[in-house]
């Protein structure tokens, strides 16, 4: 059979032209074969908007496939020619009165996706119409093109008052529109600083009603947003959770985790305790299901499992058989499941979980090995009582002498000697029996830290430590610390001639010939207690050490229930604030400013906000498209249809305004930051260039202090304070900040790259990170200056 | 809150087929995907959904092709995913298989149906069988021009109105299926019962059906606990036509079903059965290159079962050579690209032992780097026919259709051995 594939089959050179004909012929089934040679050709990349002008002539036809075609070509391409998709217009206000609701639909929908301001003019009335048609399919389609059009008009769309109409939908008789109405106020209240979903009694009941009627994917709109809700009565949560339960049963597992999420929010307002207990019990057996489902599906329940069995551990207390792993589960299933089961053991089950770590830890894949034997590190740090059988099975798997398990054993048995001193001390001598196949930093310098604690009980600790001693100079520099500490301790415990020489060995290499500041200050230190006060020393090295804590690092408690009442989203997979890695682009009333370009609107930071024009306030986002708007779409005179719209582009902007609109581009991302989230971008503000920094702290501690340096660059930038202006920032905290700049012949490096320039940030706790920030000199112009196309610098 | 576009691209990572809803993702991110991919997974840290550079990508492999929302803003993460297979399943229904070459050959189909599935990056509609009606392949485009059906925006979306039988009937298969996992030292670490009730309908009209089971809650709420056999079923899914809140309230299972095949509902039960085929084997190592296995299955049902089907898939090491066989019952070859030999019983009835003996040797210089690890378990899969674990029990199917036909319903019962595991000593 030939398919459609034979359209991707063309001759390259004269291509375009023959398209371009072909589109002229008169014969229907020609033209649209060549319609579809323009669509296959837009899928595999390549630039048909020169024939514009001839697709869009195609677009008044009978033929629906046709038109979709048209309508698709239309939505691709329209940006890039703005001024000839007034064409297209008429047959668009055409369509959405056609008697066929598919037609009507279609229409609006496709209309909503062309983000170019002449025909978004032309949407307003059609739109009001469809938002109030008979049919609910195009009624459905119209409630989502209301926050197409917010998104790039909100002006627009609350002067013609939509929103009202919108609100309304959620009263619609059907339930599709209901869902969608949902959809499209929670996507508008993403940007917008109206809440659109407070409400009332009535409305809220009106959308639990609508939830037992709507598709799977509107059951998942509805019951998010009433997870967005602010529901303080207990009565209004009672009866939310008697109607979301039933969802717990629904077949699809976005259904029931979105389900699960709403009853877990009302539970705090739920004042009977056994109502309470019942609830807890009902979300046991959904969740257990979910893991049944496609896996990528079980690594978002098993995140999410994660997070829940943190709160209540009561859920799943007895299941913990169900997250065992399975031989072929996907790597990615297998860790989180490793993740809950520690979670989940406690003393009645440690047998059984030890058994099955035991069994996880001869497997084949060495990283889930690792993470097994850790896991029994792990059980064995939390439950006291189990420790024993713990180390027992630690030991059984240093015997088996598999090299990656044993260095793995000995830098969690380092753990459990640092939670249980002085307990499990005889075991030392199997531990020293596999010293010489250590051969990872971590395990060696575990090891040397078990040597030089427990010096005084091993016989031969000098001998072991000296053969350590022989390859010191190539040793990792964690290895090189332990060393050195290792080697004091034993000197303080047993001062014999040996370990003198030892020790002026390793002091002497590591003060005279080492390059690395943190193992020389050390040693100095150590020389200087030995050699003035041997007490002292003895103080201090040999100092009890605090017990470490129950291992299991907890979340803080805030951020876990932002977390839970984000489950199913993407932030309760990364287990991040949504803050942290959401990069909306916004809309701003220039449109035309959109070439794929990401603009940064941010919800939470006012400084950057006001920098990049907001939106919500009429005047100040009509002077926004200034002059770097002009400079993208110079004024078309050739276009009637300038004229008609509200913003006159052309209109020069008054200066304090004239701040070219850059975006904030994420340079750092809070995996690559140690947790800090960095987005950066270059501006102007009072006439002056600027650096602004947006900071989002995912750490568990607070950060302060922060300083900015660029390198040299090639355009002699520089900050003129390393100060950045910015409170200290707790966790979970996002602020931005804008550093002024200055600019120093003597510190341009004419090899650097142009449109880049290397930032450092540091601060107090973290120390110095390093980014790249995309950089355009435009910025360093003053406004006065003549537009510069955007795409130069771009290149 | 909603995916910015939806990729198709081959396992290059090339880009097939996209369609951009929100137009914040441009497609050069699309592109970089596969980088990242390999990257991650080199790194042994690949996940379903990776993040790169503020870009969020969720993403399902299927035949060659990847599956791909590209998204900046927090999604519901569940609902996109699920979103993925069932577009993956729109694809299959409507070219057959679902691979680069149909999704070529199609092309204008699926870009009309990107446009019905999602609309702004929100799942609109993704019933196939509704949607084949109003967008329609080469073959069976209409005179007409298509209306969109009252099932896409009806409370019963699943089902169109119109459907005519000469022969009104119903099939229900009740197919269980047991996983279980048995530890080296032979105890069952656990075992669970995953079951299934397919429909497959062939009713006029908008058929009210009405289902009734020996479900325990039902039968307690009676009042006719004590004597009735009943099943404790400990969570039930149900397919999105059975009335949830009804089924909340007093146990009625209630539905306007799809046309044709669907899981009318999934349950699961997690009490401990008896391993319904048992498997042991006992390895021998006579030397350092021979080795001998000693394999022992026994049915642990009742005699007038009988299992059918029985396929035991017993490990070996990947450099074993020329294995030799004795079974004492059906056949067994050796398959060197499963690692495994795979022994075969058509027909093992209840309450029997079958042995099998397999001898192979292992090269006699062993590898370098000897592979570390144990074998994987041994799986076994089987059928037996007219039996259930859980005594599960169709009592009624009720359907009632205002036309007034009498429709035949027909029940099957089948259990089948699903994730079944047996670790290697």
């Amino acid at each position: 059979m030939s398919g459609d594939g034979k359209y991707f089959a063309t001759t390259k050179k004269g291509e375009i032209h023959e398209l371009k004909e072909e589109l002229r012929v008169l014969d229907k089934s020609r033209r649209k074969d060549a319609v579809k040679k323009v669509i296959a050709a837009m899928t595999v990349g390549k630039d048909v908007s020169p024939i514009f002008p001839d697709v869009v002539n195609c677009m008044q036809t009978d033929d629906l496939e046709l038109k979709k075609l048209v309508y698709l070509y239309l939505i691709n391409y329209a940006k890039s020619q703005p001024d000839l998709a007034i064409m297209a217009v008429n047959t668009f206000v055409k369509d959405s009165q056609d008697p066929n609701p598919l037609i009507r639909a279609l229409a609006v929908r496709t209309m909503g996706c062309i983000r170019v301001d002449k025909i978004t003019e032309y949407l307003c009335d059609p739109l009001q119409r469809c938002l109030k048609d008979d049919d609910p399919y195009v009624r459905k389609t119209a409630a989502v093109c209301v926050a197409k059009l917010y998104d790039i008009n909100p002006e627009l769309v609350e002067d013609r008052g939509f929103l009202d109409l919108l609100k309304d939908l959620l009263a619609d008789s059907n339930p599709m529109v209901v869902a969608n109405a949902v959809a499209a106020l929670a996507d508008i209240r993403e940007t917008s600083s109206h809440n659109l979903l407070v409400l009332t009694n009535q409305a809220l009941f009106k959308l639990l009603r609508a939830l037992n009627e709507c598709t799977e994917w509107g059951q998942v709109y509805i019951l998010d947003a009433i997870s967005k809700m602010q529901i303080s009565e207990a009565k209004d949560a009672e009866s939310i959770v008697e109607r979301v339960v039933p969802r717990l049963q629904h077949a699809n597992s976005a259904v029931v985790l979105s389900a699960v999420k709403v009853v877990l929010l009302q539970l705090p307002l739920i004042s009977d305790e056994a109502a309470v207990k019942a609830l807890i019990k009902k979300l046991g057996p959904p969740l257990v299901t979910l893991l049944s489902e496609e896996a990528e599906v079980q690594y978002v329940a098993l995140r999410n499992i994660n997070l829940i069995v943190q709160k209540h551990p009561e859920v799943l207390s007895h299941e913990i058989k169900v997250f065992f792993c399975k031989y072929n589960d996907p790597i990615y299933v297998k860790l989180e499941k490793l993740d809950i089961m520690i979670a989940l053991a406690n003393e009645r089950n440690i047998d059984q979980v030890l058994l099955e770590l035991k069994e996880y830890a001869t497997e084949v894949d060495v990283d889930f090995v690792r993470k097994a034997v850790r896991a029994i590190g792990r059980c064995a740090v939390t439950l006291e009582r189990a420790a024993e059988r713990c180390i027992n099975v630690l030991l059984e798997l240093i015997k088996q002498k598999v090299n990656y398990v044993v260095q793995e054993a000995v830098v969690v048995i380092k753990d459990i000697f640092r939670r249980y001193p002085n307990r499990y001390e005889s075991i030392i001598a199997t531990l020293c029996d596999s010293l010489d196949s250590l051969d990872e930093p971590e395990a060696r310098a575990s090891m040397v830290w078990i040597i030089g604690e427990y010096a005084e009980r091993i016989d031969n600790a000098d001998e072991l430590l000296e053969s350590f001693l022989e390859a010191f100079p190539e040793e990792n520099a964690a290895v090189q610390l332990q060393l050195v500490t290792a080697a004091v301790k034993l000197f303080l415990k047993n001062p014999q001639p040996r370990a003198q020489q030892m020790i002026q060995l390793v002091l002497t290499y590591a003060t005279q010939e080492t390059d690395n500041p943190d193992l020389r200050d050390r040693a100095y230190v150590y020389w200087r207690l030995l050699s003035s006060d041997p007490e002292a020393a003895r103080a201090v090295v040999l100092a009890e050490k605090p017990v470490i804590s129950q291992g299991t690092a907890t979340m803080d408690p805030q951020l876990l229930s932002t977390l839970l009442g984000n489950l199913s989203t993407l932030s309760s997979v990364y287990h991040l604030p949504p803050s942290a890695f959401v990069t909306r682009a916004a809309h701003t009333p220039a449109p035309s400013l959109d070439n794929g370009a990401l603009r940064e609107r941010t919800t939470t930071d006012d400084g950057v906000a006001a920098a990049a024009g907001s939106s919500s306030s009429g005047p100040v986002s009509d002077g926004a498209p200034s002059s770097a708007a002009a400079a993208a779409q110079p004024p078309s005179s050739s276009s009637l249809i300038g004229d008609l719209l509200d913003l006159d582009i052309s209109d020069p902007s008054p200066a304090a305004a004239a701040a070219p609109v850059e975006e904030l581009v994420e340079v750092m991302s809070p995996q690559n930051g140690k947790g800090l989230g960095i987005k950066a971008g270059f501006s102007r503000e009072n006439n002056a260039p600027v650096f602004l920094l947006q900071l989002a702290n995912t750490t568990q501690q607070s950060l302060d202090g922060f300083m900015v340096q660029f390198n040299k660059n090639s355009h002699g930038v520089a900050p003129a304070s390393q100060v950045v202006q910015v409170p200290p920032l707790g966790p979970g905290e996002t602020a931005g900040a804008s550093v002024p700049l200055t600019t120093n012949p003597a510190l341009i490096n004419p090899a650097a790259n142009p449109a880049t320039i290397q930032v450092a940030i540091r601060n107090n706790q973290q120390g110095v990170l390093y980014f790249t920030s995309p950089f355009k000199p435009d910025i360093l112009a003053a406004p006065a200056a003549s537009p510069v196309d955007d795409n130069f610098f771009g290149l | 809150m909603a995916a910015s576009a939806v990729f198709i691209l081959d396992l290059k990572g090339h880009v097939i087929l996209f369609r951009d809803y929100r137009g914040d993702v441009p497609i050069k991110h699309a592109e970089r995907f596969i980088t990242k991919l390999n990257e991650l997974e080199e790194a042994g840290k690949v996940t379903p959904i990776i993040s790169d550079e503020g870009v969020t990508y969720l993403y399902v492999q299927y035949s060659n092709l990847y599956l791909l929302i590209v998204t900046r803003e927090n999604v519901n993460a569940a609902s996109m995913l699920l979103f993925l297979h069932k577009l993956r399943e729109v694809f299959v229904h409507y070219f057959n298989e679902l691979e680069e070459e149909s999704l070529r050959d199609n092309f204008v189909i699926a870009y009309e149906l990107l446009d019905e599935v999602m609309d702004y990056g929100y799942p609109q509609f993704t019933e196939a069988k509704i949607l084949s009606e109003f967008i329609k392949t080469d073959a069976y485009k209409m005179e007409v021009q298509a209306r969109p059906p009252m099932a896409v925006t009806n409370a019963v979306s699943w089902r169109s109105e119109g459907i005519r039988y000469k022969k009104n009937e119903v099939f229900l298969d009740v197919v269980e299926s047991v996983n279980l996992l048995v530890n080296s030292n032979g105890t069952v670490v656990r075992s669970e019962v995953m079951g299934a009730l397919k429909m497959r309908t062939f009713l006029s009209g908008m058929p009210e059906c009405k289902l009734g089971l020996n479900d325990k809650v039902l039968f307690e709420a009676q009042g006719r606990g004590g004597k009735n056999k009943s099943v404790e079923m400990e969570d039930i899914k149900f397919h999105q036509c059975v009335r949830l809140a009804r089924f909340e309230n007093d146990r009625t299972i209630s539905f306007i079903p799809p046309d044709g095949n669907f899981d009318l509902m999934t349950y699961r039960l997690s009490q401990n059965v008896r391993p319904l085929v048992w498997v042991e084997c006992t390895v021998e190592k006579h030397s350092r290159s021979r080795t001998e296995y000693l394999v022992k299955a026994r049915s642990q049902f009742k005699e007038r079962s009988s299992a059918s089907n029985v396929e035991i898939f017993l490990p070996l090491p990947p450099d074993a050579i020329t294995p030799t066989v004795r079974a004492s019952q059906g056949t067994a070859v050796y398959v060197p690209e499963k690692e495994a030999l795979v022994w075969k019983i058509k027909s093992f009835p209840g309450g029997r032992e079958f042995l099998l003996r397999a001898k192979f040797s292992l090269p006699s210089v062993a590898a370098e780097e000897e592979p570390h690890g144990r074998m994987p378990p041994i799986k076994v899969n089987f059928e037996i026919p007219y039996f259930t674990v859980s005594g599960i029990q169709v009592r009624y199917l009720k359907v009632i259709e205002k036309s007034g036909y009498q429709a035949l319903p027909w029940v099957r019962y089948i259990t089948a051995g699903g994730e079944y595991e047996i670790r290697m000593a």
